[in-house]
């Protein structure tokens, strides 16, 4: 299944950001390394970002890089601290692989990002934006990405909703019977 | 008393009271919005008061969001709770109110779902006809010009397809959504139990109407529509607004005042975030707070003169609530049901209304369009993530169905309102207390609801994996009957012309002068007494 920018375009307008400023424009605001006091430069963010989402997405998504970059670009700008808190929260991911694997998260190998994550319990942790480490990881970067994923049209399709909830994907697809 | 423009509150808006207006309403709710902008249309000075804050049409997607994603509590949608939503209860069954109210400008319909149907004759001649309940001093040939214009002013979508409803003679204003790909997987059951299904008028625009788009499908009506295609009650707000009327937020009514001959109301004393207390005085007051603050709002009105609340002479402000009960079932088919695609339901029965009885209530039965999970909600709460969430999601949703039944309850003088003073709100004063519990007849309803439910189901080859019925049934959110309306003095506290009989210029238009509920959801006779109310308050200004 390939996500496609218009994927990343649709999931951002369901959120309420105007995509008016297209793909590249957006991509170049997460460019900017905004004054947000988080030691995070942006290239880093999206390397961490992406590193992520090829954990939590399924294997047979192709486009990713796209759609993350994208989506969570527009997202984070369009919204008062909430990249801020994204950055935050990927800061963090990064701090504890440094601290208890000695190495930088994205240097991890996949299956080792994955157990990462796990050891800091963001799997099982209930998410909250003002919680714990593990608890705002989950709410600010793994749903953050779920959200993405499964409200945009290609992550319906995985599922075998034709329109998911939080899409406007219109009046047809509930009456249709499945194809 | 302070002059206009004399003080700006922190957010820059004027919140002091204007000069004696003609007219002054309390809630912007849908009731309070309609009789204001019927009123502002023929040129009367009005000001209304609302509680809650203006919310901005551009957070809608955010609050959305929040609706979906685990992390804020449900109430979080439309910021309730806290001080302000305080109350408590002494009934059997809990009653969690602040599930069942928005405060703000365009009221509960900023959450609700928007089905809106037409009360049965059935329901205004319910002890003539079955020897319980009793019977409204009004019948559904008096308000049947006003639900046609209550339809038009919401805009409704439906079909004159339903055998069972009252006659009408208008067609709906919008075509009737089409029957989702689930209904007619219900029809060749129901066809086979001999169970008709017809289609189910949404205040939800199938087409563009008054300005605002078709419905796009987000699927989460309830608790809020990004798109605005749903109805709720700030587009006669707006509309209101742009006639003139004056609408203050943030202004909760801490109490109406009257006059010395105590027949008549000065003034509504309001509070402002700055901390200070206004009046606004008015020749016409209109009461449109809910079913629940109504009642409320007249118990805290109380006075040397009426010690017992103000036009409470009957005794009777706060008692005979009534809710709707909820009874469903639901499970899994082996084949794919396509649900949450959408928020809203296109097919119900009221197949089983008339057949009420002394014993068994009016119930509806509802074909849903959202039984099972939503994929992303069970993503965002999981505990996998990648192909393992995926394999997951794949397997949980899919082949879900369910029905939905709504029943009525009877008015009991014991089911209530009061005030709790042992709690008190951000503004000191005593918190409602609700007070509600189930009678036999209502419980002998969801039953029969269920009965029924299971035979369709079962025809249809579901393995029926839940069940809600008398015994852990909830409700739908719809508070009725705390004010009722009568001829006699001593029996009711408003009038049929929804004024109140001890008040003068005090109107009542709300579900809280429902004498019988019915079993059908409430919006939509509350939007035609509402212009009901319009008229008699017109005809005496
Ligand atoms: C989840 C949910 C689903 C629903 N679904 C449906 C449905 O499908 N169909 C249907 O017909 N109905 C439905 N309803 C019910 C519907 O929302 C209400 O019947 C309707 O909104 C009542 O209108 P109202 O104007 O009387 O009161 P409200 O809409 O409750 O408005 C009252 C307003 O008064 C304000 N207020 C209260 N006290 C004061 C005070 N002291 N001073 C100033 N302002 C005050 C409040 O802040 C509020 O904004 C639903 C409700 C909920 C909660
Ligand atoms: S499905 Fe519901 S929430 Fe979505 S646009 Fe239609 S009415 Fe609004």
């Amino acid at each position: 299944m390939e996500l496609t920018r218009r994927d990343a375009l649709a999931a951002l307008a369901s959120g309420g950001v105007v995509a008016g400023v297209g793909a590249a424009g957006l991509r170049q605001s997460l460019a900017d390394a905004p004054d947000d006091g988080v030691d995070l430069p942006p290239e880093r963010e999206r390397g961490l970002l992406l590193a992520v989402a090829r954990v939590v997405y399924p294997s047979e998504l192709d486009g990713v890089r796209e759609f993350v970059e994208t989506y969570v670009a527009g997202r984070a700008d369009a919204r008062d601290g909430y990249r801020a808190a994204m950055r935050d929260a990927l800061a963090t991911v990064d701090d504890r692989a440094r601290a208890w694997r000695d190495e930088e998260f994205l240097a991890l190998a996949p299956d080792d990002r994955e157990t990462h994550l796990r050891e800091l319990g963001v799997d099982t942790a209930d998410p909250d934006p003002e919680g714990t480490d593990a608890e705002r990881i989950r709410y600010y970067v793994v749903n953050e990405l779920l959200y993405a994923l499964y409200t945009s049209p290609a992550g319906g399709e995985l599922v075998g909703i034709g329109n998911p909830q939080g899409h406007p994907g219109g009046t047809d697809s509930y009456q249709r019977g499945p194809r | 008393m302070s002059g206009r423009g004399e003080s700006a509150g922190a957010d820059g808006i004027d919140r002091t009271p204007s000069e004696r207006v003609d007219v002054c309403a309390v809630g912007a709710g849908p009731a309070g919005a309609l009789v204001a902008h019927r009123l502002a249309d023929a040129g009367y000075d009005l000001v209304v008061l609302e509680a809650g804050e203006r919310f901005d049409p551009a957070d809608r997607l955010e609050r959305m969001e929040r609706s979906i994603r685990p992390g804020h509590d449900h109430l979080d949608v439309w910021d309730m709770g806290g001080e302000r939503d305080a109350y408590s209860n002494g009934g059997e069954m809990f009653y969690p109110l602040n599930s069942a109210r928005v405060k703000g400008v365009g009221g509960s319909t900023n959450h609700w779902q928007g089905m809106v149907m037409r009360l049965h004759e059935l329901d205004f001649e319910l002890e003539s006809r079955t020897g319980v309940g009793a019977d409204w001093p009004v019948g559904y040939g008096d308000l049947r010009p006003y639900y046609a214009e209550a339809e038009r002013e919401l805009g409704v979508a439906g079909a004159d397809d339903n055998p069972f409803a009252p006659p009408r003679e208008e067609p709906f204003p919008m075509p009737a959504f089409r029957p989702s790909h689930s209904d007619s997987l219900f029809a060749d059951a129901c066809e086979g139990v001999g169970v008709a299904m017809h289609s189910v008028p949404n205040a939800r625009n199938s087409e563009p109407y008054d300005g605002r788009g078709e419905c796009v499908g987000y699927g989460t009506c309830k608790p809020v529509c990004p798109s605005g295609a749903k109805y709720s009650a700030d587009v006669h707000v707006r509309k209101a607004e742009s006639e003139g009327a004056r609408v203050i937020d943030r202004a909760p009514v801490q109490r109406l005042v009257h006059g010395d001959a105590g027949n008549r109301v000065d003034a509504a004393v309001y509070a402002t975030p700055d901390g200070r207390e206004h009046r606004q005085e008015a020749r016409q007051f209109v009461l449109a707070a809910g079913g629940v603050e109504t009642p409320r709002l007249l118990l805290l009105s109380e006075s040397e003169r009426y010690p017992d609340g103000l036009a409470n002479s009957s005794g009777l402000v706060g008692r005979y609530f009534m809710d709707h009960l909820f009874a469903g079932m639901g499970g899994t088919l082996d084949e794919p049901t396509r649900q949450n695609h959408v928020g809203f339901i296109t097919s119900e029965s009221h197949q089983f209304y008339d057949d009420a009885d002394a014993e068994v209530g009016s119930f509806k039965l509802e074909f849903l369009n959202y039984a099972g999970p939503s994929p992303v909600g069970t993503a965002l709460s999981a505990d996998e993530w990648g192909d393992d969430l995926l394999d997951d999601l794949r397997g949980s949703y899919g082949n879900h169905v369910g029905m939905g039944a709504l029943a009525g309850q009877l008015p009991r003088e014991e089911n209530r309102v009061t005030l709790d003073p042992t709690t008190t709100d951000d503004h000191g004063n005593p918190v409602p207390r609700i007070h509600w519990s189930l009678d036999e007849r209502t419980r002998n309803t969801l039953e029969r609801a269920n009965e029924i439910q299971r035979e369709i189901l079962t025809e249809l080859g579901v393995d029926v994996e839940w069940t809600v019925g008398p015994d852990d049934t909830g409700p739908a959110f719809h508070h009725m009957g705390t004010t009722r309306m009568g001829t006699d003095p001593d029996e009711s506290v408003v009038n049929p012309r929804l004024r109140t009989h001890d008040l003068a210029n005090l109107w009542i238009p709300s579900s809280s002068v429902f004498v019988t509920g019915g079993a059908l959801n409430p919006t939509l006779t509350i939007a035609a007494l509402a212009l009901k109310a319009a008229d008699h308050v017109e005809a005496k200004l």
